[in-house]
Parts: structure tokens; C-alpha cells; sequence
């Protein structure tokens, strides 16, 4: 067995990358929770939103905390925009079609990129990128504790605005009962988009928060997605509080099965992982049995 | 038998065409048109007339593709036999995909993404695993000759392309018509009701996964012998799986000529984007992209759709649901 001198630095780091896939996560799960459709554009977005990152960094010198800022309310309206006048009139309302719909958003974003940007893998060089700082035994990189406190923070003021809020109130309304909301004066179209708006938001802050330590391509963002849809449907669709500890779970096993298997198996693993949770608890390990 | 003879005349219209063109450019356009019409048909067994959207229908175009070349390379089979055996393959892959995810009683979204991971984990084992080549794909040696499942020309691949897409449509034309069709379309519009019918849905489902995984693997084994390389991100790659749908889709979907037409119109598009851009990447699948939005948003039934709609207009008879509006 390992001693703790190498396991306790593997778990905080565990937790700190998993902290960012819970933020992922928890703009999957909110759309989920809301509109009950799996966005399926949602890789292609995190994607468009690291390279405005990027670009923010190398045409306009901002540093990629700093362009959250500016990012966050841009992707809010980008997503709004999207469910309110692509997603919601293509789709008819029918659940087959959006599952379409945001596919073929999906493929239009990613190529687009694609045909931009050619496939080349980008990244920013930050001063700061490699500082590090000392936890106990354990050494861990300064991005990802910002990452961390900043995650943390976001879901706190999601939690908050999803509690005290006239609009968080609407969309728990329209989440649970739709038709009930909408007769009570609730513009679902409306609180619909707000919702896919809150979830490109997160992806923007969550671009943020990787581009100092990770790369730039136009698929970049499929691995992280990948990852979210394992964790939300462990925690549970559409549950944030299940989102958020499912990804801290999952940065965990992630490190843990790379110290012990190696880095391509543990990439296996987490499909497998998942594959194993939709077919044994498909409504989540925190949810109720359906 | 009804149905059958417009597929019959669309097959002998386009087996002329090596007649009278020799142009490199446009049998290879037209092979790769139907390779895309054929994985469309397995897909459209399913998500058109069975109601399970599939996102990866790679799963079983790999398997096909990557039984035909192991085979051939590693074990010395011969390529038609291969072909045979990587048919079978893709469907036992379907079989065991469709039991699981079916029995655990997925369906919408859910299958769709446990179709997904399914392709994405054989993707991740077929890029490491010794035998399939790892990340460096396998290679057919090359062997010009009829037994190998080789040609001088492209002709004797479009015919072979051809007559595959016809025997499914006629397969599909008679499925619409069996017992099996009328409980699968059942199932697609109100599974519930079909089950207090006393449709044994699952049992459905699994049948027409099964048969479609098969097409698909037909599609993934000719692939092989065509270009004489696989390697992971072709064969289980996402690509195939988004073409699978996109040609039903787009050209109608849970209709027999509905696969034919979209992956027709679908390769004109994407050549079209190639000619308009030099060949970068991305443009066509922009496009693909965008028409698969379109069509959802304005014609949800294809182009077969629009075309049945144009010829009631032309015979004023009024359509369903619209009676004593014309």
C-alpha cells in the first residue's frame, strides 16, 4: 500500500481537478434538471468557450481570470439565444428532436472551430502557471486552488440565485411542474433559455479556470464532457448537489486509478464506470429509484 | 410483391452508370454515397421505424470493419469469408449492446448516450489493443484479385455497394410489411400501449438492433476492403455514427428510400463545401451540422416528406389531419 506521504497529495489533487468536471457538470445537470434533454452541444460549447479564453489571452493580453469576467455574461447570452431561437422552435418540443438538434449544434461548433483554427493544439504561457504552493505534505499547483475556491464560490451564488431569486424560483417552478408554472404567469420559453444561459455561463468560468493549465483544440472540450455526463448521471440527473460531490468523486477516482493502472486505463475506466452506473442506476446513486 | 419494384428500377437506374461514365471521381463519389445509404438503413431499422436514436452506430461499423481486416491479416481468413464473419460480429455486438441497455430499460436520451459510450470505449480499446494495430490502424495487403475481395477498378465495389443497398431496402420494404414491422412501429409511437397489446417490446427492439448492428457492420466490412486501412478514429470514430443518422434523417426518416436519398444529398453537400474551400477541414461537417438542424426545424420528414406532401398537392387530395381546410 502507498503511504499517505504520496495518497493525501493525490486526493487534494483528485479534488481540485475535480472540482472543474463538477463545474462542467453543473451546467449539464441545471439544463437537465430544467428542460429534461441531455445537451449534447455542451462539449462543443466548453470548446468555443476555451478558445475565447484563449483569444481573449493572445489578441487582447487578458489573462484568463480576468476574461471570465467578461466571458461569462457574453456565453450566458450566447446560450440564451441558442434555446430561445434555435433549440426551442427546431425542436417542436419533442424530446427525439432536441436530442437532434443539439447534436447538429454540436457538429456545427466543433467544425467550425475546426475550420477556423485547423486542429492545432494551443496553449498560453502564464507566470504563474507552475508556482505551487505547500499543503502539509503535499505540493499543489496555484491554478488549480484557484480553481477550486472559485468553483466553490460559483456554486454558491448558482445555490443562491436559485433560492432567494424571483428568477431562480421561476425556473425551480418551471422544473417542476411546467405546465402548472406557465398558468401561473411564467414565461417558460423564457426561464428555459435563462436556464441553458446559466449552463454555457458555467462552461465559460470553467474554460477559465483550464486554460492555464491545459490546452486548446477544437475537441478539447469532448474529454471534459465526456467526464460530466459520467458524473451527472452518477449524482443523479438534473441534482446539483449531486453534480457537485460526483465530480470531486470522480477527480478523486481519476487520480487515485492514474497513480495505480496508469493514465490510458484510466480513461477506460471512467466509461466504464459509466456505462455500469446507466445501466444499474440509471436514475443516480444519490437520486431515487424511477 | 408490392414496393419492391421501385427499388428494383432505382438499383438497374444506377447500376448503369459504370456504363457510361469511367470517371474515377464520380464512382468513388457515388460508393462512398451508398456506403453512407447502407449504414443509414441499419440505423434507420432502428431509429426510424424502432424510435431508438442511436449515437453509435460506429460500435458496429468498426466491429465489421476491424473483423474483416484482423482476419484477413493476422489469421489468414479469407476476405469474403471475413466479410461473412465480420457481419456476424457486428450483429453479436448489437445483440449484447441492445440486451443490456434495453433490459436496464433505457430509451431517449439515455440511449443515446449509452450508444455513444459503448462506440467511444471500443474507439479507446481498438487505439491500445496489439492486435487491431494500436494507434497505427492495420493494413489490408494489397491482392488484386476477385477471391481477395480485390479489384483492378472501382466498378466491381460500386456494384457490390449497390447491390447491398438494395437488398436492404428490400429487406426494409419487407419488414414494413411483417408481422415484426407493424410490432416495431408500434413500439416507436407508443410503447406502453404496445406492450398492453402484448408486444413483447424488448424482444422487438433487441431483433431490429440486431439486424441493424449487421448493416452496419456490411457497411464497416466493405469500408475495409475498399481502402485497405482502418485505424480507430475511422472505424469507431464519431464520424460514421453522425453520417448513419444523418442521411434517414434528412432524407425521411422510417421510409425505405429516405437513407438512399439523404446520403445523395448529404455527399453532394459535402463535395460541394470541399470544391467551394480546397479541401480544408471542417466546412462540410458544418454544413451536414446545419442541415441536420433545418431539416428537424422546418421538414421533420425528410425529403420524402416534402416530396409526399408536393405529390398530394398535385393530386388535391388534402393532407391528414387538415380535412375540410383545402
Amino acid at each position: 500500500m502507498l503511504s499517505s506521504v504520496i495518497l493525501i497529495p493525490a486526493v487534494l489533487n483528485g479534488l481540485m481537478t475535480g472540482a472543474v468536471y463538477a463545474l462542467i457538470a453543473l451546467g449539464l445537470t441545471l439544463i437537465y434538471g430544467v428542460l429534461h434533454i441531455i445537451n449534447f452541444a455542451h462539449g462543443a460549447l466548453l470548446t468555443a468557450a476555451m478558445f475565447a479564453a484563449f483569444f481573449a489571452h493572445q489578441w487582447l493580453g487578458l489573462d484568463p481570470y480576468i476574461a471570465a469576467i467578461g466571458l461569462t455574461p457574453i456565453f450566458f447570452g450566447l446560450g440564451y439565444g441558442l434555446q430561445r431561437f434555435i433549440i426551442g422552435p427546431a425542436a417542436h418540443g419533442e424530446d427525439r428532436n432536441i436530442l437532434l438538434v443539439t447534436l447538429g449544434l454540436a457538429v456545427v461548433i466543433e467544425n467550425a472551430l475546426l475550420y477556423a483554427f485547423r486542429a492545432d493544439t494551443r496553449t498560453i504561457n502564464l507566470p504563474y502557471a507552475f508556482n505551487v504552493i505547500e499543503v502539509g505534505s503535499a505540493f499543489l499547483a496555484v491554478p488549480r486552488v484557484i480553481a477550486f475556491v472559485v468553483v466553490i464560490a460559483v456554486a454558491i451564488a448558482l445555490w443562491l440565485i436559485m433560492r432567494w431569486t424571483d428568477t431562480g424560483k421561476a425556473i425551480r417552478a418551471v422544473a417542476k411542474e411546467k405546465l402548472g408554472a406557465e398558468l401561473s404567469g411564467i414565461d417558460v420559453a423564457h426561464i428555459y433559455a435563462v436556464t441553458f444561459g446559466l449552463g454555457t455561463a458555467c462552461l465559460a468560468i470553467a474554460a477559465c479556470l483550464l486554460l492555464p493549465t491545459y490546452y486548446v483544440n477544437p475537441t478539447a472540450g469532448n474529454a471534459f464532457v465526456l467526464i460530466a455526463f459520467t458524473i451527472v448521471v452518477l449524482g443523479g440527473m438534473g441534482s446539483v448537489t449531486g453534480a457537485l460531490i460526483g465530480g470531486l468523486f470522480v477527480g478523486v477516482v481519476e487520480s487515485m486509478s492514474g497513480l495505480y493502472l496508469g493514465e490510458s486505463l484510466g480513461q477506460i475506466g471512467i466509461f466504464v464506470m459509466f456505462i455500469l452506473v446507466l445501466l444499474f442506476r440509471p436514475s443516480g446513486l444519490l437520486g431515487e429509484r424511477t | 410483391m408490392k414496393g419492391v419494384a421501385p427499388i428494383l428500377a432505382t438499383v438497374t437506374l444506377l447500376a448503369t452508370v459504370p456504363l457510361i461514365t469511367s470517371s474515377n471521381v464520380v464512382l468513388n463519389f457515388l460508393v462512398m454515397a451508398l456506403l453512407i445509404a447502407l449504414v443509414g438503413q441499419g440505423w434507420n431499422l432502428l431509429g426510424g421505424y424502432g424510435g431508438q436514436y442511436s449515437f453509435g452506430h460506429a460500435a458496429f461499423f468498426g466491429t465489421g470493419a476491424y473483423v474483416t481486416a484482423v482476419l484477413q491479416m493476422q489469421y489468414g481468413v479469407n476476405a469474403w469469408m471475413g466479410f461473412v464473419i465480420g457481419i456476424a460480429a457486428g450483429a453479436v455486438v448489437g445483440a449484447l449492446t441492445g440486451a443490456v441497455s434495453f433490459r436496464s430499460g433505457l430509451k431517449g436520451s439515455y440511449f443515446a448516450l449509452i450508444t455513444l459510450a459503448f462506440a467511444e470505449v471500443l474507439r479507446i480499446i481498438a487505439s491500445v489493443t496489439p492486435i487491431t494495430g494500436a494507434g497505427v490502424g492495420t493494413l489490408i495487403k494489397l491482392d488484386l484479385r476477385p477471391e481477395a475481395f480485390q479489384f483492378q477498378s472501382r466498378v466491381p465495389f460500386y456494384w457490390i455497394i449497390l447491390a447491398m443497398v438494395g437488398i436492404s431496402m428490400i429487406l426494409m420494404r419487407l419488414i414494413e410489411d411483417s408481422r415484426f414491422g407493424a410490432y416495431l412501429v408500434a413500439v416507436r409511437e407508443n410503447e406502453d400501449a404496445a406492450r398492453a397489446l402484448g408486444v413483447d417490446a424488448t424482444r422487438v427492439k433487441l431483433g431490429a438492433m440486431t439486424i441493424s448492428a449487421a448493416i452496419a457492420a456490411a457497411g464497416g466490412c466493405f469500408y475495409a476492403q475498399y481502402f485497405l486501412f482502418i485505424d480507430a478514429g475511422i472505424a469507431y470514430g464519431p464520424w460514421i455514427s453522425i453520417e448513419a443518422l444523418l442521411a434517414p434523417i434528412i432524407g425521411g426518416i422510417g421510409t425505405v428510400f429516405g437513407p438512399l436519398l439523404g446520403a445523395l444529398v448529404v455527399k453532394t453537400l459535402g463535395e460541394l463545401a470541399k470544391l467551394m474551400t480546397g479541401g480544408a477541414p471542417g466546412l462540410d461537417l458544418v454544413i451536414y451540422g446545419g442541415v441536420l438542424i433545418v431539416v428537424v426545424a422546418f421538414a421533420p420528414r425528410g425529403i420524402a416528406g416534402i416530396v409526399s406532401d408536393m405529390r398530394r398537392r398535385f393530386y388535391r387530395t388534402p393532407p391528414p389531419g387538415e380535412n375540410g381546410r383545402g
